[in-house]
C-alpha cells in the first residue's frame, strides 16, 4: 500500500538527533509492550510480514503521532481481535469473556532464549532458478498494489544493476496475508544517486535495496 | 480453568518505580498485559525474558567483537564477507533478526550505510535493539536521498570523491558495517580493538577512532 510507512525520500522531518546515552528502552511500560508483541507472535496466527503490514495500516495520523512501541501495540491488538484471540468486549472490560476457553502461551520463559538464539529464516531451501542474474541490468515495476510490499515507491520505474544474488526468499506480498510464501529469489539491486534523485546529492553515490523476482522487468525489451 | 473465577483479579500494580499519574497508554499496556495473562495467551516468565535478552544480554558489544575479529584474522575477515550469518554464528550470535546476515565493508573510497526507510529493520544479534533515531521519520526518509546530510548531522563528513552505498533493508537480510580499522591501532590486541567499536560506525554513522585522536 502507498502509506506513509514509505519513507524513502521525502523531507521535511528535519534533522537526525541522536539521544546521548540512550537506554534500550525509555519507559516501562515500553519494555512490556515490546515483550507482549513478541510473546504473542508464536500463536502463529500472524507472520512478520502480517504484523508489518498492521503497523502499516495504522492511520496516518497515528504513524506519525504515536511512539514507536505504542504502533507495535496496537498493530498487534489489531491482530488480535482480527484473528479472535481477544474479543473487542475482552478489550473494553479488560476481563478474559468466561465463554471462552483458557488458552495457553505459546512462548513459555525457559522457551524464550532459545527460540531467539534460533530465530526463523524467511530463506527457502528451494530449487528454484532466478530470473535475473548479478550483473544485469533491471527496472523494479512500476506498480502500486493495495496490500502489504516490499518494494519502496522511490525505486518503482527505476532502473538498477543487480549487485547481489540472496538466494530464494518467502515473499511478503502474499505471506503478510497468509496467502502463500511464493519463494524466489532476492537480490540487492543497485540503483544510482541520479536515477532516483535526479541529479539532487552525488552522482557518486548509490542505494542498494533488496528486491524480490517479481518486483523486477528486464530492461531493453 | 475458566476465567471466571479469575473475575476478581486486582490489575492494578504500583510497582513499577514510576510514582507519576500513568498516563492512558501506561494503563492501556497494563490492562492488556493482564488481560493476555488471564487469558492464558502470555506467560508472565516469557515477558521477563524477552526485556531481559535485548536490555542485558544482546547489544552492540557483539557485533564490536566480530568488527575486532575481522580486523585481526584475514581468514576471518574473509568468511565474515563471504558468509555474513556463518562467520558470526561461530561467535554464537544467532538467531531473531539476524538470520541472515550481509556484512559490507567500508575502505578509503567506499563507505556503507544501513537505514531500513520502510519500518525498521535491524540486525538484533550484533547490535542489539535499534536506536530511537534508526527508527525515526527523520532518518529513514532521508538516508537515500541525503545521506551526505545524515552523516553530517552525526558529524561526520565525507569526500566527495568517496561513495556512499546506502542500503535499505527492505528484504530480511540484515546488514552489519565493517568500519575501517583506525590508523594507529596497530599495537592494539583484539579485546582493545573492540573495546573502539562502537553501535554507529556498525550501522555507517559514524567512523571509528582511537581516543584522543582527531577525528
Amino acid at each position: 500500500m502507498n502509506g506513509l510507512h514509505d519513507m524513502g525520500g521525502m523531507d521535511g522531518f528535519g534533522p537526525v538527533v541522536p539521544e546521548r546515552d540512550e537506554p534500550i528502552f525509555h519507559a516501562e511500560w515500553e519494555r512490556r509492550a515490546f515483550a507482549l508483541v513478541l510473546a504473542m507472535a508464536p500463536h502463529g496466527k500472524w507472520t512478520l510480514d502480517g504484523a508489518r503490514f498492521a503497523r502499516e495500516k495504522l492511520s496516518p495520523a497515528d504513524q506519525l503521532n504515536k511512539t514507536y512501541y505504542e504502533r507495535w501495540l496496537e498493530a498487534c491488538v489489531d491482530l488480535m481481535l482480527e484473528t479472535g484471540l481477544l474479543s473487542r468486549h475482552e478489550i473494553e472490560t479488560g476481563k478474559p469473556d468466561p465463554a471462552l476457553p483458557r488458552a495457553t502461551p505459546a512462548l513459555t520463559g525457559e522457551a524464550v532464549l532459545p527460540a531467539l538464539m534460533r530465530g526463523s529464516s524467511a530463506r527457502v531451501d528451494a530449487d528454484i532458478a532466478p530470473r535475473f542474474a548479478v550483473g544485469q541490468r533491471v527496472r523494479a515495476r512500476n506498480t502500486h498494489p493495495t496490500g502489504h510490499t516490499r518494494l519502496p515507491r522511490y525505486a518503482r520505474g527505476r532502473e538498477g544493476v543487480v549487485s547481489i544474488d540472496h538466494g530464494v526468499f518467502i515473499l511478503p506480498d502474499t505471506n503478510a496475508v497468509m496467502a502463500g510464501q511464493s519463494p524466489q529469489h532476492v537480490y540487492a539491486v543497485r540503483f544510482s544517486a541520479n536515477e532516483l534523485w535526479g541529479g539532487r546529492g552525488n552522482a557518486r553515490d548509490c542505494v542498494l535495496v533488496d528486491l524480490w523476482d517479481e518486483y523486477l522487468e528486464p530492461v531493453g525489451d | 480453568m475458566a476465567g471466571h473465577d479469575d473475575h476478581g483479579h486486582d490489575h492494578d500494580t504500583h510497582d513499577d518505580g514510576h510514582d507519576h499519574i500513568p498516563s492512558e497508554v501506561v494503563l492501556r499496556v497494563k490492562a492488556l498485559e493482564s488481560l493476555l495473562i488471564e487469558k492464558g495467551l502470555v506467560d508472565p516468565a516469557a515477558l521477563d525474558a524477552l526485556i531481559d535478552t535485548y536490555e542485558n544480554r544482546i547489544g552492540p558489544r557483539n557485533g564490536a567483537a566480530v568488527v575486532a575479529r575481522a580486523w585481526t584474522d584475514p581468514a576471518y575477515r574473509e568468511r565474515l564477507l563471504a558468509d555474513g550469518s556463518a562467520a558470526i554464528a561461530e561467535f554464537g550470535y544467532t538467531g531473531r533478526q539476524g538470520e541472515d546476515m550481509v556484512v559490507v565493508e567500508n575502505s578509503a573510497t567506499v563507505h556503507n550505510l544501513v537505514v531500513c526507510t520502510l519500518c525498521s529493520c535491524y540486525p538484533w544479534p550484533v547490535l542489539g535493539l535499534p536506536p530511537a533515531w534508526y527508527k525515526s521519520q527523520a532518518y529513514r526518509s532521508r538516508a537515500v536521498i541525503d545521506p551526505r546530510g545524515v552523516l553530517a548531522d552525526f558529524g561526520l563528513v565525507l569526500d566527495d570523491d568517496v561513495e556512499i552505498r546506502v542500503w535499505d533493508s527492505t528484504a530480511e537480510l540484515r546488514y552489519l558495517v565493517l568500519p575501517e580499522r583506525p590508523a594507529g591501532s596497530e599495537h592494539l590486541d583484539e579485546a582493545a580493538l573492540a573495546a573502539l567499536v562502537g553501535r554507529d560506525a556498525m550501522i555507517g554513522v559514524a567512523k571509528v577512532s582511537l581516543p584522543g585522536a582527531g577525528a
